[in-house]
């Protein structure tokens, strides 16, 4: 009978560090607001539940993408002490403030992840009930992170690449 | 002080403009380097611009090689604001004629602080 995995088996962990550091740090430094990371798991199905979604993608020496996901009102407590304004959720502000938050977690984290690895522009999703797919290949990890505003979570699908 | 935001990022230019005049300073704005290039024409030198890298038309790096190359805007200090991917271009804006540089995610403290150590200078 197949064992299980576990998350010690599917994912350096040296990836997964970086990632935690980086979203206490710009939170905490931009926004003023305390993360808390709790133990990261494997992710087992589908995603859903969030209302929305920051995607980047790494390519390199570190391949796949990192979504962070919301429910609509943390998204919107979240961005307001961002940007320390009130926007409503879905304007071209809102989207570019979501896309610049998952970029500097991307890019903050980037550094530490061994090797030179680029990241993609950021895309945002809105919407309900959707499922971020990814790789097959390249086991999952959820980051679940709590804030005085609510619950969010953190998709990492990376992986080193061999060679690279 | 007069100073020029210069972001592609709406939200960005948010933070900034906001941190910014908490600060005591008058913020113009602009989402491209050739619109930061086209507003110093119009408004005259600021006393300091803090220019992103990665932005459309003409980018940062561009931005601080044409202004360097006016002596109108000899007096300007040009602070990169820019992400921990980018140290590499930071020393190539350096070298070009940037002042100091200020690395996303940032407090207001950090910014306060770059900014009296340069009027100082």
């Amino acid at each position: 009978m197949p064992q299980a995995q576990t998350i010690e088996s599917a994912v350096n962990p040296n990836l997964v560090t970086p990632f935690i550091n980086s979203v206490r740090d710009v939170f905490d430094k931009m926004a003023g607001v305390k993360i808390t990371a709790q133990e990261p798991h494997l992710k087992a199905g589908k995603s859903t539940g969030h209302d929305i979604s920051g995607i980047i993608g790494f390519s390199g020496a570190v391949a796949g993408s990192v979504v962070v996901s919301f429910p609509k009102a943390v998204a919107e407590r979240l961005v307001e002490a961002f940007v320390r304004m009130p926007l409503e959720c879905g304007t071209p502000d809102f989207v570019d403030a979501v896309g610049e938050l998952v970029n500097m977690i991307a890019g903050s984290a980037k550094p530490y992840l061994g090797g030179v690895a680029s990241i993609s522009l950021p895309s945002v999703v809105i919407g309900q009930g959707y499922t971020v797919a990814s790789m097959s290949s390249t086991p999952c990890v959820i980051i679940p992170c709590s804030s005085p505003h609510g619950d969010f979570a953190i998709e990492l699908c990376i992986a080193r690449q061999a060679g690279a | 002080m007069k100073v020029l935001v210069i972001d592609d990022s709406r939200a960005m230019r948010m933070i900034l403009k906001t941190t910014l005049r908490e600060l005591g300073h008058e913020v113009s704005e602009a989402s491209n380097g050739q619109e930061g290039l086209d507003v110093l024409k119009s408004s005259g030198p600021f006393a300091l611009a803090l220019v992103d890298w990665n932005i459309p038309l003409v980018n940062g790096y561009e931005f601080v090689c044409k202004v360097r190359a006016d002596p109108a805007y000899a007096a300007m200090k040009m602070v990169m604001v820019t992400t921990e991917v980018e140290t590499s271009q930071v020393a190539k804006a350096l070298g070009a004629g940037a002042n100091e540089y200020v690395m996303k995610p940032f407090t207001k403290d950090i910014l306060r602080d770059k900014i009296e150590m340069l009027a100082a200078a």
